[in-house]
């Protein structure tokens, strides 16, 4: 049975439009207090954002939570709220042990100090006592690998060291609960890494963690448990696996209909797509890494003696994973459904898109990017390199055994002892 | 936590050790504990400013001398020898110096602590702390540019023979009444300057018109005998003859003008205070 360390009931923020963009000149001010007894009641109605409504959720102690959701959901506005920056307009937060948030990197950095002091600066920043960034400081600046540069100003760090610094710092805040916003979006592919293992290191240590990020891997990677945030209330809060399977499928779901937009140029049509062997919905989430077998529906208006049908699997970079070519002829025209059966598609959670086409001898005649995306949602490795190494997920057991050299069999005793 | 409980305003849960986070109360408290326990930030917030001040300048700290010393020589040469101001039989140069230094103290730190938060929104749009140790580092960090030019003013007092006598002991209050001022019109104009940016441009007339209301360039005797209690009004007033006399024993001790800017000086914190923390909650979302 474990704490509550986050306890939101009814949570509401509005902002007035406009208030919150322009700067209110004294003039305005003066023009509404002298207009505002011929105005009564019509102003309160009109412009006014509801950035978060009614919200409830309560997050346990130790808990690694994701707030997903579009730009301008009110994942912000939440972290803002719970980090006590601005206050909620109505409804109530309990937190329960002391917060560090960390919605921008570098946030208290001063170009005009130097890195030394910048490193004191912004940990006083982030709430840290000047004993604990004394303890931690060695750790801080070999983390942040900028040991040469600590007495130089930081305004003479590149755009790089003044990032790593700034992570470095507030890596090694050690608060009960951290807020973070999507601040690791930023630095090279080593230094994310560096991050996302510090991150999960600290939430291994029973922190609570609220974790604001697009990046679905970065989400899968970090967390057992996902709010997404729509329209500033709360659209689905479960496991990780449903909630990001389901905000993936929604942004890709548009069409079920083919493809291009284009007339086909000789009457082939892809028209939709589906896993067979999954009785539940949606029908384009893997949940597993046993077999596969899924449908393509197409609609032919020609015959093919000597036709081809390829089929790809691409990943988000456009990388792709697999490529299934076929030989094809159709005698006469109709739907077909083609169905294939993988033994598995063992690659690590995420979006892909699969990229069928048909050629009918002469000219690729119809090229379709099946939507919906085909979203994999088994669990990945609990291996935190996981997410830069490698494409594949292949769950691989490790058995360690120690060779015994034959020409002394005196020692079969102590080897047994200590191999395990 | 039973849902039922939780509907009524009045079942909103309290628990020492739990922070609860709520809409903005219509009453307000000064978070003195809170304050406390960010007693480190404040002392960094200060040494920041101070770090940063002089950054970047050929001649430093000496720029804390040289603002008063500079503007002494102005005052002594215009309002002394060709205006006959009359300065209670004190050198020109003492006279216009220990009113300068409250005044360029008074006058640095109110322009620092109005721009306070506007200068670190970044900060205050990023991370909670509580927002009034932004103008008081303003507040606090002029004590060193005043330290520095006090000395000069010890060299000013050794060159003209002037020695000090029992009054200066009052000296620390003084400067606590115009460093309270400071903090107080602060505190106004840097929620008010997060705000409307126009706050920004009318600080340097605020600060020239309030000069010339205070004694800085002519002794407050000068201001007839009735009018003398309203003048006490501007704290400034008091904190300027108050200087004068307890440096230089120059005039009369400031008794019921200092009165009166005591007054003058509590209203205007405790205002600043209710303002400040009123705007405090919002502050973040319209800087």
């Amino acid at each position: 049975m474990s704490e509550t360390a986050i306890h939101a009931q009814g949570l509401s923020k509005r902002y007035r439009v406009g208030e919150r963009e322009r700067y209110l000149a004294l003039r305005d001010l003066i023009t509404r207090t002298i207009a505002a007894p011929f105005r009564v009641a019509s102003r309160r109605q009109t412009n006014v954002l509801w950035a978060l409504r009614e919200l409830s959720f309560e997050i346990k102690q130790g808990e690694v939570v994701g707030l997903i959701g579009r730009n301008g959901a009110g994942k912000s506005t939440l972290l803002k709220v719970l980090s006590r920056i601005t206050k909620p307009t109505s409804g109530w937060v309990e937190v329960h042990g002391r917060v560090g948030s960390l919605l921008e990197v570098g946030t208290g950095f001063h170009p005009e100090l130097t890195g030394r002091e910048n490193v004191y600066l912004s940990g006083a920043v982030l709430g840290m006592k000047r004993a604990e960034i004394d303890r931690k400081f060695d750790e801080i600046v070999a983390f942040a690998e900028v040991e040469r540069f600590l007495d130089s100003q930081l305004k003479h760090f590149s755009t790089g060291m003044q990032m790593r610094l700034a992570f470095a710092v507030a890596a090694h805040l050690e608060p009960e609960i951290l807020l973070v916003d999507e601040v690791l979006a930023v630095g090279d592919l080593e230094f994310q890494k560096k991050c996302l293992g510090k991150m999960s290191e600290v939430s291994k240590g029973g922190r609570t963690i609220v974790f604001v990020s697009h990046q679905m891997s970065q989400i899968r990677r970090l967390c057992e448990r996902v709010i997404w945030i729509d329209d500033g209330g709360i659209r689905q809060d479960g496991a990780t696996l449903d909630v990001v399977s389901a905000y993936e499928t929604a942004f890709t779901q548009i069409p079920t209909e083919s493809g291009n937009g284009q007339t086909p140029p000789r009457g082939i049509y892809f028209q939709k797509w589906e896993l067979l062997d999954e009785e539940y919905e949606p029908r384009n989430v893997l949940r597993h890494l046993g077999p596969v077998c899924f449908r393509l529906v197409l609609r032919m208006s020609e015959t093919f003696s000597k036709g081809l049908y390829a089929i790809q699997l691409v990943d988000d970079n456009g990388q792709m994973i697999w490529h299934g070519n076929f030989s094809l002829s159709i005698t006469e025209p109709g739907t077909f459904e083609f169905i294939h059966r993988l033994p598995t598609i063992p690659i690590k959670p995420g979006s892909y898109r699969w990229k069928a086409a048909v050629y009918d001898g002469h000219r690729w005649s119809d090229v379709w990017w099946g939507v919906p995306d085909l979203i994999i949602g088994t669990t990945p490795m609990t291996n935190t390199a996981d997410e830069f190494q490698g494409l594949l997920n292949l769950p691989c057991e490790l058995e360690v055994k120690r060779l015994r050299d034959s020409a002394e069999p005196d020692r079969q005793q102590v080897t047994q002892n200590d191999s395990v | 936590m039973s849902s039922a409980a939780t509907t009524a305003d009045s079942d909103i849960p309290k628990k020492p050790h739990v922070l609860l986070i709520s809409p903005p109360s219509r009453w307000w408290v000064v978070p003195f504990g809170e304050l406390w326990d960010f007693r480190e930030l404040l002392y960094f917030f200060v040494w920041r400013d101070i770090k940063v001040r002089y950054k970047q300048t050929a001649i430093g700290i000496a720029w804390a001398v040289l603002q008063p010393l500079l503007t002494m020589i102005v005052f002594s040469l215009f309002f002394g020898r060709l205006a006959h101001i009359p300065s209670g039989g004190l050198p020109y140069p003492v006279f216009y110096y220990s009113a300068l230094l409250p005044w360029l103290y008074f006058a640095t730190s109110l322009q620092n602590a109005t721009n306070a938060i506007v200068e670190n929104q970044r900060m205050v749009t990023k991370v909670y702390f509580p927002r009034l140790t932004l103008p008081l580092s303003s507040v606090l960090s002029g004590l060193v540019d005043f330290g520095v030019s006090f000395v000069m003013f010890i060299v000013m007092m050794i060159y003209y023979g002037i020695r000090p006598h029992a009054a200066i002991v009052w000296l620390p209050g003084f400067l606590l009444l115009a460093m309270l001022t400071a903090f107080g019109v602060g505190l106004w104009l840097s929620a008010l300057n997060a705000i409307y940016r126009d706050v920004k441009y009318v600080v340097p007339f605020l600060v020239q018109f309030w000069m010339f209301a205070s004694p800085v360039a002519y002794p407050s005797s000068l201001v007839p005998g009735k009018w003398r209690s309203l003048y006490g009004l501007n704290p400034m007033a008091g904190v300027i003859e108050g200087f004068r006399w307890s440096l230089a024993g120059s005039g009369q001790p400031p008794g019921h003008m200092l009165v009166f800017s005591s007054l003058a000086v509590v209203v205007i914190l405790m205002g600043g205070l209710a303002y400040f923390q009123k705007m405090e909650s919002t502050i973040a979302d319209v800087v």
